[in-house]
């Protein structure tokens, strides 16, 4: 369990986080999304108390992170897993990992099995490629089979092999009951991954919710129909509530009655329909809808084609 | 959610054996002891054979045969100024320091379990280095050259293990330096800085100044525990000046500390 309330992180006369209250439960995989620069890392950085927050408080497990006496076994992280020292050994990175927290030795051989890189063991880091390079940093943050797991950015630099691995690494992770917290600026990504969301922009908390509940909530969701006595078909729908639109292409956009309904009521009345098919938005559009305009760094938009 | 547990007993143990073993698996260590054994024996050597024979009559009554002996010090202490250093700034370099701060919370704990590692490394190395340094002096030396040469005579002994202890403390300057100013190019700029520039500025000051300052520098303070007898007439004592140089190594490893604490990983 991570509870961070109310944190803000300044730095001179930048604020980067600013508020954030947000809970990652165990058992679940809680994403953490944000567009580029809205201040994921720096939590996580006060997660671990690397940083000291500017106000507010984040416990782990029940208490600040540097509380623990040994925050291994209580808490696995990967951060940034190019920074290693490249002279070393894998396996030497992970056992002086293991001995600052009492870790048996052991389990080295044993998370580097876990990861795929127990034929890399005596590698020297620095000739890691960025995928071996995640898959050392996940393997150190197993090394303590700590009940909370966070990850920043897991997926960057894995081939579609390493990312399809990982996310069932982190499925499995939370099915065994623990906390998964994992960032990422990729909701396409999330969606595969993660039960419950935690999105932010800018530093502040924009919504915490399910996957399911970011899917269902909001508005634009519409049935798109197209009739063969569309005017007909448009009255019925006015006459019951619903309200109905036109595309370019003359279909009718029909929000407020369902496609099972419009299909009854066509049946009914015995008007010909040549296409009924429900638009939900995706969860990438409802991301780039709550996320718009806390993106910091954006391209400017692609002009329109010429009009023909 | 869970209970507080009781601080468990050998914590700092297992911050020295984890800190050991990261000094001792990069290969930047190696090459630091390699290097003062291969300067401290060649140099001395050297000194023995060539330098030592065409000494005239008075320079040979002024000369202090260990400061002699150990003329590779000049070259083996910036390896340790370096390594010590390193030891820090490397992992500020790579990012590694927060990998190293997350597994242990306890920054103080993280500096003093490298400082005793580094501090133990480096005595080790460079004692070592130095007695093999002044026996093999001794064994190139031509004979009747030069006199009170052995171990036994007054000072010879204390200054030979002087220069393994002048290294350490030098080893744990370029730590403190670099646990303050969190860089490579910094740390080890202003810890040369710091020996080889107040030599240079002395020489600028009158000749009272200099007499009443110059013992105090970092260097000719330093100096002092490796020399056996012949020392200049206004030199600190050895043990003084060894303790001046041990505060200005105190200072920067406070300065690290300070440093360390307070500012974000």
């Amino acid at each position: 369990m991570i509870e961070a309330r109310g944190l803000v992180k300044r730095y001179g006369r930048v604020t980067a986080v600013d508020g954030l209250s947000f809970t990652a439960p165990p058992g679940s995989v809680t994403g953490f999304l944000g567009p580029n620069g809205a201040g994921k890392s720096t939590t996580m950085r006060m997660v671990l108390g690397l940083d000291a927050p500017t106000a507010g408080t984040v416990t782990v497990n029940g208490r600040p992170y540097t509380g623990h006496r040994r925050p291994l076994r209580e808490v696995g992280a990967l951060l940034d897993a190019e920074a290693v020292a490249g002279g070393r050994r894998a396996a030497d990175h992970l056992t002086w990992l293991a001995l600052s927290n009492g870790i048996p030795r052991t389990r080295v051989g044993e998370v580097l099995d876990q990861v795929g890189l127990a034929s890399a063991a005596r590698r020297r880091v620095g000739g890691f490629s960025l995928g071996m390079a995640q898959r050392l940093g996940i393997a150190a943050a197993l090394l303590g089979d700590p009940p909370v797991l966070m990850f920043d950015e897991p997926v960057n630099g894995l081939d579609p092999d390493g990312v399809a691995w990982i996310r069932t690494l982190l499925r499995s992770l939370a099915g065994e009951g623990r906390t998964v917290f994992l960032s990422s600026h990729l909701m396409s990504e999330m969606a595969l991954t993660a039960d419950r969301l935690v999105v932010i922009g800018r530093g502040r908390l924009i919504t915490e919710t399910t996957v399911a509940g970011l899917l269902a909530g909001g508005g634009g969701d519409h049935v798109r129909v197209r009739a063969a006595e569309p005017d007909e078909l448009a009255e019925l729908l006015a006459a019951r509530g619903a309200t109905v639109g036109r595309e370019p292409d003359g279909a009718l956009r029909v929000t407020g009655a369902t496609a099972g309904e419009i299909g009854d009521l066509a049946r009914a009345r015995g008007l010909g329909l040549l296409e009924l098919a429900p638009q939900r938005k995706s969860l990438e559009e409802r991301y780039m809808e709550l996320t718009r305009g806390t993106a910091d760094y954006r391209s400017a938009p692609s002009p329109e084609p010429a009009a023909s | 959610m869970t209970a507080i547990t009781a601080p468990a007993r050998g914590d700092f143990t297992d911050v020295v054996r984890a800190e050991w073993h990261k000094l001792r698996t990069v290969r930047s260590t190696a090459w630091v002891v390699l290097i003062a054994f291969a300067s401290n024996i060649g140099f001395a050597v050297l000194t023995a054979a060539v330098l030592a024979p065409r000494l005239d009559a008075g320079e040979r009554g002024r000369v202090d045969v260990v400061q002699l002996a150990l003329a590779g010090l000049h070259l083996s202490q910036i390896a340790f100024g370096v390594l010590g250093a390193l030891v820090i700034t490397g992992e500020h370099g790579s990012g590694m320091i927060r990998t190293t701060f997350a597994a242990v919370p306890r920054r103080g704990a993280v500096l003093a379990a490298k400082a005793l590692v580094l501090a133990g490394v480096t005595l080790v190395a460079s004692t070592a280095s130095a007695f093999a340094a002044y026996l093999a002096f001794r064994a190139a030396l031509p004979a009747h050259t030069l006199t009170g040469t052995a171990l036994s005579d007054p000072g010879v002994a204390r200054a030979v293990a002087g220069g393994g202890l002048y290294l350490t403390a030098l080893a744990l300057l370029g730590f403190g330096l670099g646990a303050a100013l969190r860089s490579s190019a910094g740390a080890i700029a202003s810890l040369f800085g710091l020996l080889f520039v107040p030599p240079l500025l002395l020489d600028l000051l009158p000749r009272s100044w200099k007499d009443t300052a110059g013992p105090y520098i970092p260097m000719q303070a330093g100096d002092q525990i490796y020399i056996a007898s012949h020392r200049e007439a206004v030199a600190l004592g050895p043990w003084t000046g060894f303790g001046v140089f041990c505060c200005y190594a105190a200072v920067a490893l406070l300065a690290g500390r300070l440093v360390t604490d307070r500012r974000d990983a």
